[in-house]
């Protein structure tokens, strides 16, 4: 939590530069749904790691289990079953934090250091700084951040920064079976997507992409899907996200434009009462008599 | 200002409606800096007058509920004064001149002048507005319940009532400042003759031939 650190790009609500002396290589989650097998090792693995347990619910006839990211839940496998060329597609796509380059979260968060990025890219909350006001939840463009009913404060995907700063790769990639998590620098794994996508148009899927949306300035996870020009198939993930334009204009131009009309506003007091000066009954309209 | 002698004075407001006044007031100062810490970090120290960050989102919104319910009072009592007239178009036309102290051949003004008025209406436009869209935006009772966009509207929204309310009350107490003898028919409800003379004419002949209760 409050550990030293030399390398954070981003702090909430902070107006003067975080320390940032140190600057670590971009990383990023490549999630390669065409790979998923549904196996939701993913999911065991994290709540292992961060010691946490969803409780025990119940089965809404699908095999998606919790039905929601939760805040003991931080990532989900979300399963949607589409109808595409007259055949049944099953796509399943693991759901979390996309840790945005340009994050809605930390540009809502009105509390200091509650929000943090690190210059490797990672998005992270520190609880101990969240006042449980839920701006985040409406800054981001993913629909993330869950508040917990236990303590008010909001959680998501650390994107394990505690095992990635010590070289070590998150607990989901290594959970895996089928390597359709990798992780790595940000640059390798565009590489990567790119040899996959290549694999996925000899097989016939033409419009296999990468999703690596460019409204939010990318993402440090990122999406293989078969169907690119498609994403809101894969149980709505947006297709062009973006931090919505009423969040910016509240936390962008209305933030500075109204404190300092304000403050302009008791000074024009101020200096008129020293310009003009008060408004005073006369001592003869006292004396008189109606 | 010489003492005057208490037949010179005149009563313009009672005990409940200076209570309810000072209610709404009260309310409105912790709200104001409340609200203003979570608005822009370079307020944020204002969270230390509430017990910390975390108490200050907690106890806003509960707060302004009462506000709100504070403020409903004032305005049941006051909306029929505060009807706008032509003269108080008139009034407002000439405001260069008021801002100046250059009150000759101004309009007649009854119990409020133009902007009084404005201001009344300035808070029957923002006071509901900013308890609505509080209510969208309350964590962690009742956001969760609302569609995200609508409750992304409703933080925009209360962060320009609330500019525009806490504008508006800079004025209102600055001016209570500027126009000496004001402040006293809040605190202790009365003004001088000579005062309601100058500023409230219309009000203080109707108050001088009896006609009507101050």
């Amino acid at each position: 939590m409050s550990l030293q650190s030399l390398d954070i790009t981003r702090r909430s609500a902070t107006t003067t530069p975080p320390p940032q002396q140190r600057q670590q290589k971009e990383v990023a989650k490549l999630i390669d749904v065409t790979k998923c097998i549904g196996c939701k090792a993913c999911q065991s693995a994290c709540q292992e790691w961060n010691d946490l347990r969803e409780e025990v619910g119940i089965n809404e006839g699908s095999y998606q289990n919790p039905h929601d990211l939760t805040a003991n839940s931080w990532t989900l496998m979300r399963f949607a079953e589409t109808d595409r060329n007259g055949r049944l597609e099953w796509l399943i796509r693991k759901d979390g934090c996309m840790h945005c380059a340009d994050p809605g979260c930390l540009k809502a968060c009105p509390s200091p250091g509650a929000i943090i990025q690190y210059s490797n890219g990672i998005v992270d909350f520190q609880e101990e700084h969240c006042i449980g006001c839920g701006y985040c939840i409406a800054g981001c463009p993913f629909d993330i951040p869950r508040l917990s009913r236990k303590d008010g404060k909001v959680y998501k995907c650390t994107l394990c920064s505690d095992r990635v700063s010590v070289g070590l790769e998150p607990a989901c990639i290594k959970a895996c079976p089928t390597q359709a998590l990798v992780f790595g620098s940000k640059e390798d794994m565009i590489d990567h997507a790119q040899d996959r996508i290549a694999d996925l148009k000899e097989r016939g899927f033409d419009q296999a992409g990468l999703y690596d949306p460019a409204g939010v300035g990318g993402t440090h996870v990122m999406y293989v899907l078969h169907h690119a020009d498609q994403p809101q198939l894969y149980n709505d993930l947006p297709k062009d996200p973006v931090i919505s334009p009423t969040v910016g204009l509240w936390k962008g131009i209305l933030k500075p434009l109204a404190t300092a009309a304000m403050l302009f506003t008791a000074l024009a007091g101020f200096f008129h009462y020293v310009t003009i000066g008060p408004n005073e009954v006369e001592e003869d309209e006292e004396e008189h008599r109606a | 200002m010489k003492t005057e002698s208490p037949p010179s004075l005149i009563r313009r407001y009672t005990a409940d409606e200076r209570f309810n006044h000072w209610l709404t007031a009260i309310t409105f100062l912790l709200l104001a800096f409340s609200g203003l810490a979570l608005f822009h970090p370079s307020l944020f120290w204002f969270t230390q007058f509430f017990g910390g960050p975390v108490w200050t989102r907690i106890l806003h919104p509960y707060i302004g509920v009462a506000m709100f319910l504070s403020f409903a009072g004032l305005a049941l009592k006051f909306w029929h004064h505060n009807l706008i007239g032509r003269s108080d178009v008139e009034w407002l036309k000439r405001i260069r001149d008021v801002v100046r102290n250059r009150e000759e051949g101004l309009p007649e003004v009854d119990r409020y002048n133009a902007g009084q008025k404005l201001l009344f209406w300035t808070m029957i436009a923002t006071i509901p507005t900013l308890l609505v869209t509080g209510i969208l935006i309350w964590r962690p009772w009742f956001a969760g319940y609302f569609p995200i966009d609508l409750v992304r509207i409703a933080a925009l929204l209360h962060a320009i009532c609330a500019f525009v309310m806490i504008s508006g009350i800079i004025v209102h107490i600055y001016a209570a400042i500027w126009i000496r003898g004001t402040v006293g028919a809040m605190v202790r409800g009365t003004v001088t003759r000579a005062w309601a003379r100058k500023h409230h004419p219309g009000w203080y002949k109707r108050i001088a031939r009896g006609g009507e209760k101050p």
